[in-house]
């Protein structure tokens, strides 16, 4: 896997291989989030942000501490517990410098402990052997891809608010059938770039 | 003791289900449905999880502070989640493969920490144990039903075995991400309009999140 020009990734892992579409990691508060595009883009920006942080610290922890002492099997709570402390020390930073910012991400800082997106993004990387610039590039790609996607649906969820729409099927029924259509648009993208 | 056994049981497995009533952990519940195998092994491995660490949660629960409360429960839900990962890797190195990120994603599984948030904080260990159970079934029977349709769709086949017959032509779009997301949909929308809530009431609007 060393090979793979970092930039494929980066394109792969917004596209073809979607954090959503394809590996349906984040799907929790891709639901829940995705009733205005604006409360889906700060989301976006948010995971966008703590992807790219945790991937980094995650790989090089991983490979310089875990992997010498040989203790890759505790890596789900030492992955866990950094992401949960890099979401804190975030939060405390961004309220101390740029209070802005911080409100209008604040409410969603601390959902994104529980993103599996992030986990994922840290474990997939493991699996697949990247380097350090390709796990940053699948990082920073995989948070675009997912604002991308939750930034969509937030926008087809608006339009559909007054349709008439089945009674059981109101809600999450309506949002899975349409991240489906919107999974089964992105396969056409399927040509472009295929890196697993 | 039967009557709330039972009482936890149908609450957990269809009224108040995880995951087409409280529409959580549906990650892992689309990830691994292509294969009836794979959802198995998933929904033993969250159903051992969920209930250890309900029972764990529920007996330390008087002595954890409330404020790191969330930690405690991450940290709990991590080791036996490290268990079911190490076990699968030293007996079934076959499905450890397939399953891949997915065993350690159990961890960010909504359901653990919301059951242990919601129900262990609050309640005896036995009870807890029970409950952990019965969420962990619920979760599991959606997964189950979900692979058997992909599976028998996509395949033509159940747990491997051939039953559709040669000429039946494979739906190839039931494997891919999208006929993961429409069976779902399609299993939300069943179940809203068929299986009363938990207060008796005709079912609501999808998922009150």
């Amino acid at each position: 896997m060393g090979n793979i020009n970092p930039f494929v990734i980066f394109m792969a892992s917004i596209f073809t291989n979607n954090m959503i579409l394809a590996n349906f990691l984040g799907m929790c508060s891709f639901i829940a989030v995705s009733r205005e595009i604006k409360t889906a883009w700060g989301l976006g920006q948010a995971v966008t942000f703590v992807l790219t942080g945790t991937s980094i610290i995650n790989y090089l922890i991983y490979h310089y501490i875990l992997v010498p002492f040989g203790l890759e099997y505790l890596r789900f709570i030492v992955f866990i517990i950094l992401i949960a402390a890099f979401v804190q020390l975030v939060e405390m930073i961004v309220e101390r410098y740029v209070p802005t910012l911080y409100y209008s991400l604040g409410i969603f800082l601390p959902l994104i402990t529980v993103n599996c997106a992030i986990l994922g993004v840290s474990l997939f990387m493991i699996i697949r052997e990247y380097t350090l610039i390709q796990s940053a590039a699948f990082g920073i790609g995989s948070g675009l891809g997912w604002t991308l996607a939750i930034v969509a649906l937030a926008g087809i969820r608006q339009k559909i608010k007054n349709a008439p729409i089945p009674k059981g099927l109101e809600g999450a029924g309506i949002t899975l059938i349409i991240t489906g259509l919107m999974a089964l648009a992105f396969i056409g993208f399927s040509g472009i770039v295929n890196v697993q | 003791m039967i009557k709330k056994i039972k009482n936890i049981f149908t609450l957990g497995l269809l009224k108040d289900n995880p995951v087409f009533r409280q529409i959580l952990g549906i990650c892992s519940a689309l990830a691994v449905t292509n294969l009836l195998m794979n959802s198995l092994v998933m929904g033993i491995g969250l159903i051992f999880v969920t209930s250890l660490s309900s029972l764990t949660v529920s007996i330390l629960r008087k002595y954890t502070p409330k404020h790191i409360r969330m930690m405690v429960q991450t940290l709990i839900i991590s080791a036996y989640v490290i268990i079911v990962d190490i076990v699968l890797k030293a007996y079934f190195p076959a499905m450890s493969e397939a399953l891949g990120p997915y065993v350690g994603l159990i961890i960010t599984n909504c359901i653990i920490m919301g059951r242990c948030e919601v129900y262990a904080q609050n309640n005896p260990p036995l009870d807890s144990f029970i409950d952990g159970i019965a969420s962990g079934a619920g979760y599991s029977l959606v997964l189950l039903t979900i692979a058997f349709f992909r599976e028998l769709l996509g395949f033509g086949s159940l747990f491997g075995i051939n039953v559709l017959g040669e000429n039946w032509v494979n739906w190839v779009f039931m494997i891919m991400p999208p006929g993961a997301f429409f069976m779902l949909g399609i299993l939300i929308w069943v179940a809203n309009t068929y299986i009363p809530t938990k207060d008796g009431k005709a079912p609501a609007a999808g998922g009150g999140q």
